[in-house]
């Protein structure tokens, strides 16, 4: 093989793959990109899956990519634009609704409707989930400590991790305790009484997690929500415009700026290594890429068991990815319409069809929807998340018509008797009839089906178990056990080579967060 | 959609220049007229209408009722009378204010709290373990003030009650024309006034009747702007604009405690148990380390900062709600959070917070302002609040 | 007698005997006083049948920290030796956990081998990761308002004292969070010895063995339990009160004056601070300091004024999560019952009857709704066979313990007679299954649900555990963030029952912490108390 050609090649063109690439490439490294798809993004595509209808196919939404890597990377000027996804209505299944606005003068008259205390309890939460995402944010963007080192770097980084929580005072460290260890249930339970309100709260704790709003650790993802306020960057949620797969675009026109090159229709086979140390990529056209550093963006199951052989690998390390949980429990229907939903509880046309539709009634038909999900089926009424990103960005979709992207939980990829084409489709018409219980007229507005179970996100994007976040986002697999003891720190015990998925801290999302880590920490190696 | 009060029928015609406002959600007259100066002259003149009814209104009735006020409230309520109003803070256990308002007993078991913030939560809070109704009423009661040396005189054409003999911070169940209302000798401008409470559904008819008996007299509609003057002039403060709530604020320096908001006069030392008690009589004992006081800026001084720029000084016949630094020495000793141009005084005024010992009256200050872009000082001296108070205020 | 008190204590069962004892040993003229005619607390015995006696909530006695024995003068009781502690028998198989690894190793071979290759290490995890919560719990939870400082430094020095490796740590750090369905998937395969050990992560909690969190309930039960068991401790050997004799004597030795039979109405506050204590008949004893060792649930909202009291602090007390869900059937038997198959050593140790952790987590899921499993998981023991007074001669005790039994049904609507048959014939037939001729040798039977257990032994919400054993509710955080070291927004009210740290089942741990911080001593320091 000839002598490395680049400094670096990043394995998986992801929105974190080609952060790193980005970063590696600014820092004046030559980098290659390698995604085994025609296109890139991963999980954050854009796709004209049928003939005038664009689809943001997996993740659809955005609130939590780092400030500082739009910052950084200049992202704007190479086609970021965020449109503004204002509001939330929930039907509720005694006809009327519940509306979240993004006028607080408009949201608390509408929570006064249904419970006054809560419209109370709402403000005085919000002002707690602020310092919470105060509270997390320097550790989002700080490279985990390893507790079992006594490097000055890491003794330095648990020491100013100390300093932040001193920082904190007790009440908000307290805050931070219980949110980080009860379920989104418990939680909201403390703030308020209007059941559908603690539905649809907790609706965002359970998202791409194997876990039900009663199960300890879904108070966390709560979190999420807010981080996005304060960051500057948005408000809350939004829709990129040409959908999130121009996100990834943008990022990859960021990295090509700074001289990456980037490779698509591309898969790694395996990671080549000499000596405990990576010298490249063998893909599977049998090409072998020669580079100093090898960095992989896929999910620590792929990382270590796939591009590797785990005999080169310590033990404990094998075992901890063996327990690591991915258990995909989302699935996603993607809709072509040729007109929009009636609300029944909503009729017409209204400014709610250009915000989210929640259905999260109330929380036991969340943690019902978790049961069926927890014995091996789908959920029979499952939690549905739905945008119809047409509504602010006519691109997606001929004049007149729209695209309607429902997100779903709970689809477990463990489901009993595994899935097959016919599950697939008993799966997508579950969806369609709890969706027309609340919008009759949806089935006559269909043109189009696309029904995406985990099974099918693996399959796509390689993801394993279809887990949308690289690996549950629960207590025991975040910061430094991210993805296993002693491998959270992007390194890897193959000497150049490296993780920058979302298996690593700061995990899921379209976050970048571990993208830019890991680009920080190999150019600290001088790579 | 924002609220409308219950006189928004009779308002919302009247304002001439589309200058609206929110105030606590409701959708409210800034002023009627295109700018507020007659509006503020009916105040100290004559007699307005300034429809109040954004305040939030509870109905506390029980056993516990006067219980629950008073461990809530810094005042001792239990030596609050039927037929009489405090106006009172209430505080966190740290001491510092969350809100402020007025309480009136309207009879030996019923109780109304006002508050400039939704207080229901917190109401429900303090009644754990009480037998207590707390009603919030604040959308079926609009409020109406009608404030001004000629208040006295249009009311008391329209309504039984003896007015004369309604003291200062008290109340009367009577009629105006027939409509059930409560008048309370209470009012936000620091003039002689009153407040009517009513049914919204009579509120229409309510407002018709003032009008009508009131145009002899004058009688002005008059928009928030109006009364944020007269607010200014009477020393009084202002939810979200002077103070933060604790409730609301996000770090510890934005709260304020009442012996720093000029308040120590409501809070009752010897009284049984309540909200911030401790924190309170320790610093009490320690003195405040903040101060709430008025600055008068120096006409001269602020006439020499504009003549240098060979300008005449800017005067705003609308009050500013914005903090300003305040110096002394050189050194920054506090901010001002409000403030205006007294068409009745002739002085331009300010509301501060000034850091311990700053605060006495007396002492020479320098306000922060800006003078055709550019950041400069003028001199002001640190004056006791109320700005003004009229005999009539009380009479 | 006085009826000036330097200190009255609340409540007779452990933690209140502890306190009462070290604080009369350091001079203070104490009065403890007791709602119920006898000690003893939850190890009360409940004479359910004539004759017929058990001490349901007893079953395990929970760990008397070696310190609090030594420093009170309790004679520390004995315990029994049981060579069988958990057994589970179900679907005509059973499985026993024998205390002797190898033994245990050879029982799971049948089921699997790789199980019973990797049950040494199970075990030695166990011990290891309750070993050192124990450290743990002999000392005050770590104050949080410097957080990083001392929370390291206590974590660090309890790590140091256990000799816990730095690998170790992390692996204590992931288990915490975990369910015990997942601790136990990284181990295991054989379904049946999962259903054994599982349940253990469910005592004192309302989830099933899939919610995050059990693995630490598994382990706070496992804290002071003997080698190579994998749940729970054994009983004493001379009977459900031995703890209770002998700390009563201890108290005595001190000169606590004790009262039973003396229901607290409220206790009286002055100026923030205590005053008296009223009892039922309406006398006041006069004291400036009160150890209650009642939940903080019956405490402030029961007993003190609330203008006393920040509403921010009731709001917390009122979000404390009193759901252990638990019932209990006790049964009068004719005759010692037999389970074929099964060796007599095994009906000394807890029979659990789930097959399956599916089966415990379907058992769990209607508690969540608010109604009763159908199929609940029920476990059982026969104290008779320790102790033979407990039932007539040649007559039988067995003790059913239930879950999950939610204290209100679903809308709130209180258990029915309908509702406790329902529940009764479900665990009956439960038993039936393993036990043949169980129904016929039942002479009497009586039901414990929630509410009676709170009627019977003063437990909010019949709460054994004074609040969930949860990680949002231990350490610093028990019984309410901000008060956790055993004082109260009250001068002179401290808190020191289960609901306090260590929690339940560490007998007398928080009544012992909370007598050291009343008579202002020093916190002990990890390591400094062994």
């Amino acid at each position: 093989m000839n002598a490395a050609r680049f400094d670096a090649i990043v394995i998986g063109g992801g929105h974190n793959g080609l952060v790193t690439a980005a970063y590696l490439a600014r820092a004046g490294r030559t980098v290659l990109v390698l995604e085994r798809r025609p296109l890139l993004g991963g999980a954050a595509v854009t796709e004209e899956v049928f003939p005038g209808f664009k689809f943001s196919v997996f993740s659809y939404v955005v609130s939590l990519l780092r400030p500082e890597i739009i910052r950084d990377l200049n992202l704007p000027r190479h086609g970021l634009q965020i449109l503004p996804l204002e509001s939330t209505v929930t039907p509720l299944d005694n006809g009327d609704y519940l509306a979240s606005w993004a006028d607080p003068d408009e949201t608390r008259r509408e929570l006064c409707r249904h419970s006054p205390h809560d419209a109370d309890a709402a403000v005085l939460f919000g002002r707690v989930m602020h310092h919470m995402a105060m509270a997390v944010k320097p550790i989002l963007g700080m490279v985990p400590p390893d507790p079992t080192s006594l490097s000055p770097a890491d003794v330095m980084g648990f020491l100013r991790l100390g300093g932040h929580f001193r920082s904190l005072g007790a009440e908000r460290f307290h805050a931070l305790h219980k949110l980080m260890t009860m379920s989104s249930a418990d939680y909201l339970d403390e703030w308020f009484e209007f059941d559908p309100l603690k539905a649809t709260k907790s609706a965002s704790g359970i998202i791409g997690t194997f876990l039900g709003p009663r199960s300890p650790g879904s108070a966390y993802v709560l979190l999420h929500h807010y981080m996005g306020e304060i960051d500057g960057a948005f408000r809350a949620w939004g829709f990129q415009k040409g959908g999130t797969g121009a996100i990834s675009e943008s990022i990859a026109r960021a990295a090509q700026a700074f001289g990456a090159t980037i490779r698509t229709g591309a898969a790694v086979e395996r990671v080549l290594t000499r000596d405990g140390q990576a010298t490249g990529v063998a893909l599977e056209s049998g090409e072998e890429i020669a580079a100093k550093v090898v960095v992989s963006g896929l999910d620590p199951r792929l990382t270590f068991t796939k591009l590797v052989e785990p005999k080169q690998l310590p033990d404990d390390l094998v075992e901890g990815v063996r327990r690591y949980k991915f258990r995909g429990s989302s699935g996603k229907v993607n809709l072509a319409l040729d007109g929009l939903p009636d609300l029944t509880c909503l009729p017409g046309v209204g400014p709610h069809l250009r915000g989210a539709i929640s259905i999260s009634p109330s929380l036991a038909y969340l943690e019902r929807a978790y049961d069926d999900a927890k014995y091996g089926e789908f959920s029979s009424h499952p939690y549905m998340d739905i945008v119809i990103p047409s509504m602010i960005d006519p691109g997606m979709a001929p004049p007149g018509k729209h695209v309607m992207s429902i997100f779903v939980q709970y689809a477990p990829y463990a489901l009993n008797g595994g899935w097959n084409d016919a599950k697939r489709e008993a799966f997508g018409d579950a969806v369609v009839a709890t969706l027309a219980r609340y919008a009759p007229n949806l089935p006559s507005r269909i043109l189009h089906r696309q029904v995406l179970t985990p099974a099918d996100v693996e399959r796509i994007t390689g993801l394993s178990e279809g887990n949308i976040f690289q690996g549950e986002l629960a207590l025991q697999q975040l910061f430094f056990l991210r993805p296993v003891p002693a491998w959270a720190k992007y390194r890897t015990p193959v000497g150049g080579y490296w993780q920058c998925g979302a298996g690593t801290h700061p995990g899921g999302g379209i976050m970048g967060g571990s993208g830019r880590l890991a680009a920080l920490e190999i150019l600290k190696e001088g790579a | 959609m924002l609220k409308t009060s219950p006189f928004h029928s009779r308002t919302a015609p009247l304002v001439r220049a589309q200058t609206w406002r929110r105030w606590a959600g409701y959708q409210m007259a800034s002023a009627y007229d295109p700018h507020p100066d007659r509006e503020y002259a009916a105040i100290r003149n004559a007699a307005s209408l300034i429809d109040v009814s954004p305040l939030y209104k509870y109905r506390i009735t029980g056993r516990d009722a006067a219980r629950l006020l008073d461990r809530m409230v810094t005042r001792d309520v239990t030596k609050l009378r039927v037929g009489q109003v405090f106006y009172t803070p209430w505080c966190d256990v740290a001491g510092k204010v969350i809100d402020d308002g007025t309480i009136s007993r309207l009879d030996e078991g019923t109780f109304r709290l006002t508050s400039a913030d939704s207080s229901l939560r917190w109401l429900a809070m303090n009644a754990v373990g009480m037998e207590v109704v707390i009603e919030d009423v604040s959308e079926r009661i609009g409020a109406l003030a009608i404030q001004g040396p000629l208040a006295r005189a249009v009311l008391a054409q329209v309504s039984p009650a003896d007015l004369a003999a309604l003291k200062y911070f008290r109340l009367v169940q009577t009629t105006v024309r027939d409509i059930p209302v409560t008048i309370s000798r209470t009012g936000y401008t620091g003039d002689l006034g009153y407040e009517i409470w009513v049914e919204a559904t009579e509120a229409a008819a309510l407002w018709d009747t003032l009008i009508e008996a009131g145009t002899p007299h004058g009688i002005t509609p008059a928009g928030v702007w109006a009364l944020d003057l007269a607010r200014i002039e009477a020393g009084l403060v202002m939810l979200d604009v002077d103070y933060h709530s604790a409730h609301r604020a996000l770090i510890e320096d934005q709260k304020s405690s009442p012996y720093e908001l000029n308040l120590a006069w409501a809070v009752s030392a010897e009284k049984g148990p309540f909200n911030g008690r401790r924190a309170l009589a320790a610093e009490r004992a320690r003195g405040a380390a903040w101060g709430f006081v008025g600055l008068a800026v120096e006409w001269e001084s602020l006439e020499r900062r504009f003549a240098e720029r060979h300008l005449p000084p800017h005067i705003s016949n609308i009050a500013w709600r914005a903090s300003v630094p305040v110096y002394r020495l050189g050194d920054q000793v506090g901010y001002a959070t409000s403030g205006c141009w007294s068409p009745l005084l002739k002085q331009s005024l300010a509301l501060a917070h000034l850091r311990a010992p700053h605060f006495a009256p007396g002492t020479r200050v320098q306000i922060e302002i800006t003078v055709e872009h550019r950041r400069t000082r003028a001199d002001a001296i640190v004056v006791k609040l109320p700005f003004f108070d009229p005999e009539r205020k009380r009479s | 007698m006085s009826r000036s008190f330097d200190a009255v204590v609340i409540g007779g069962g452990a933690n209140g005997l502890v306190a009462a004892t070290a604080l009369g040993k350091s001079g203070l003229r104490v009065l403890l006083l007791e709602a119920a005619e006898a000690l003893g607390g939850q190890s009360r015995l409940v004479e359910f049948a004539p004759g017929f006696r058990a001490a349901p909530l007893a079953t395990d006695p929970g760990w008397l920290p070696p310190a609090v024995a030594r420093a009170t003068e309790i004679d520390s009781p004995a315990r029994l030796s049981v060579e069988a502690p958990v057994t589970i028998a179900a679907a005509g198989e059973h499985l026993t956990l024998w205390r002797d690894t190898a033994r245990a190793a050879d029982a799971i071979r049948p089921l699997s081998h790789a199980d019973a290759k990797r049950w040494p290490s199970f075990i030695a995890r166990l011990r290891k990761l309750a070993g050192f919560l124990e450290t743990l719990y002999r000392v005050p939870p770590p104050d949080v308002n410097a957080p990083a400082g001392e929370l390291l430094s206590f974590i660090g020095l309890a790590r140091r004292f256990r000799g816990l490796g730095r690998e170790d740590m992390l692996e204590f750090l992931r288990t915490l969070p975990m369910s015990v369905w997942e601790l136990l998937d990284d181990f295991f395969e054989s379904g049946l010895l999962k259903a054994a050990v599982a349940p253990g992560g469910m005592v004192g909690v309302r989830q099933g063995p899939r919610s995050g969190g059990t693995g630490f309930a598994l382990l706070h039960g496992l804290v002071g339990a003997e080698a190579g068991v994998a749940r729970g401790r054994a009983p004493w050997r001379d009977g459900p009160e031995a703890f209770t004799r002998a700390a009563h004597e201890a108290a005595l030795r001190a000169g606590v004056t004790v009262r039973t039979g003396a229901q607290v109405a409220r206790i009286e506050v002055r100026d923030e601070s205590v005053a008296g204590v009223v009892i039922s008949t309406g006398e006041t004893i006069s004291t400036s300091r009160v150890l209650s060792t009642a939940d903080a649930a019956r405490t402030f909202l029961g007993w003190v004024d609330p203008v006393w009291l920040d509403p921010e602090f009731l709001h917390a007390v009122r979000n404390i999560r009193y759901r252990d869900s638990t019932a209990w059937v006790l049964y009068a038997l004719a005759g010692l019952p037999e389970i074929p198959g099964l060796t007599p050593e095994a009906l000394r140790g807890v029979i659990t009857l789930t097959p399956s952790l599916k089966a415990l987590e379907q058992a769990a899921d209607c508690a969540k709704y608010g109604s009763m499993s159908e199929r609940p998981h029920v476990e059982v023991t026969l104290p008779s066979l320790h102790f033979p007074g407990l039932a007539p001669e040649g007559k039988h005790v067995l003790v059913a313990r239930v879950q999950h039994a939610p204290y209100r049904l679903g809308n709130g609507t209180a258990w029915d007679a309908a509702g406790r048959e329902t529940l009764e014939r479900a665990v009956t037939d439960a038993i039936a299954a393993v036990i043949p001729g169980f129904v016929g040798r039942v002479l009497h039977r009586t039901l414990l649900v929630p509410p009676d257990i709170e009627a019977r032994f003063g437990l909010t919400a019949g709460a054994a555990s004074h609040g969930e054993v949860a990680l949002d509710q231990i350490l610093f955080m028990r019984p309410v963030a901000g008060w956790a070291r055993y004082a109260t927004p009250i001068a002179g009210l401290y808190l020191g029952g289960a609901g306090a740290h260590p929690g339940p089942g560490v007998l007398g741990g928080p009544g012992w912490l909370a007598a050291q911080r009343l008579l202002g001593n020093r916190p002990v320091r990890a390591g400094e108390s062994s």
